[in-house]
């Protein structure tokens, strides 16, 4: 559920990173905490088991700027990628406004990409939403390993088995290095504050055209 | 789920309450956050107080101890309480969408804030489902 905060002029809206275990999620947020000024960003908050798997979510606050007057705030999790943390995805998703499906490029985890966009869209449907109606862009990371000669999933594969129907933007990545994060995130956040204020500005266009105050 | 907004009025009104009732006692923060942990209304003492990611916990600890209930087969868990060395804190769900952290020191009676919670539960969940 996006905040709009009239009092502090804020919009405060949630973007999970969704995927496979091991795909990347965490890297995308440590690069983007990494190469944003203290000053646009909030604290990154990590809960993880030992050794770098996420057990409950991570979460960075970062400060887009302004539209409309109103200072746009981002929060953005990440899911535990692990399949036996499902409901612990569950609950990060609660009141989500965009995803960014995290897909790994390596073949041989070919089903559990599949398998976690299937997970994503249960989990959703358990709160009444659609995927085909939420702001989501995809992200093929690990593309950098096509140069270590580790049999990856083409482009095309990729978007065949998770992209064909919903025909999201997708983005090749390597986050590690930082290649594509950014547009990724740029991607995402433009859809989802677009989606987030149509309600808004629908409602203040209304207001004016009653002669409001507002 | 959608879009809340929350005006300048809105706020005053909330922050009325929590003041009047919970800061009133001495209760030194509370916060008022959404089902995505985001926060509403903050009213209090947040010095040194990372509210963005406590909302965030918060919201997540309640979401996780609701699973916990129904693994149980209790209908929910209503209430979350913690206790520090120095500082308590107190979770209240608010209705279907809200929660209501609290934090206090020893010296104020645990039973007094629930009684308090208890009865601002209804005046916040009033003011939140109001449509302007
Ligand atoms: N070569 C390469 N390795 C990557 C890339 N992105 C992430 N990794 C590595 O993949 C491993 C897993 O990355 P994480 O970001 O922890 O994965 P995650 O999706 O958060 O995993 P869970 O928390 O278990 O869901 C780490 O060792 C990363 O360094 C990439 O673009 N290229
Ligand atoms: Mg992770």
């Amino acid at each position: 559920m996006a905040l709009i905060d009239l009092n502090k002029r804020e919009i405060h809206c949630k973007i999970v990173y969704y995927g496979p275990g091991r795909c990347g999620k965490t890297t995308n947020l440590f690069y983007i905490y990494n190469a944003v000024s203290e000053k646009y960003r909030g604290k990154l908050l990590t809960i993880e088991t030992r050794g770098e798997r996420t057990l409950f979510f991570d979460l960075l606050p970062i400060n887009l700027g302004k539209i409309h007057g109103l200072d746009i705030r981002i929060q953005l999790y990440t899911v535990p990628g692990q399949s036996h943390y499902r409901a612990t995805r569950k609950l990060v998703l609660k009141g989500v406004d965009g995803i960014v499906f995290v897909a790994d490029s390596l073949r041989k985890r070919r089903e559990k990409n599949i398998e976690s966009l299937i997970d994503l869209k249960n989990n959703l449907k358990e709160y009444g939403l659609k995927l085909e109606e939420l702001p989501l862009v995809f992200q093929y990371n690990k593309r950098d390993l096509i140069n270590a000669n580790i049999p990856l999933l083409t482009i095309e594969e990729l978007e065949n088995d998770l992209n064909k129907d919903l025909k999201a933007p997708y983005f090749e990545a390597a986050a590690l290095k930082g290649i594509g994060v950014f547009e990724t995130l740029k991607e995402i956040s433009k859809r989802t504050v677009k989606y987030v204020a149509r309600k808004y500005i629908f409602n203040q266009a209304h207001k004016r055209a009653q002669g409001g105050v507002l | 789920m959608g879009t809340m907004v929350v005006t300048a009025e809105k706020v005053k009104e909330l922050q009325k309450v929590l003041n009047a009732q919970l800061l009133a006692i001495g209760v030194s923060l509370a916060i008022l956050i959404d089902e995505a942990g985001n926060v509403i209304v903050a009213a209090g003492n947040e010095n040194g107080v990372d509210t963005t990611s406590l909302a965030a916990l918060a919201a997540a600890n309640f979401g996780a101890t609701a699973q916990i209930a129904k693994l149980l087969g209790e209908e929910d868990f209503s209430i979350l309480y913690h206790k520090g060395k120095r500082d308590n804190i107190h979770f209240t769900k608010i209705g279907m969408d809200f929660i209501l952290v609290t934090i206090f020191t020893d010296e104020i009676p645990l039973g007094l804030v629930r009684l308090r919670v208890n009865q601002v539960a209804q005046e916040l969940l009033n003011l939140l489902s109001e449509n302007d």
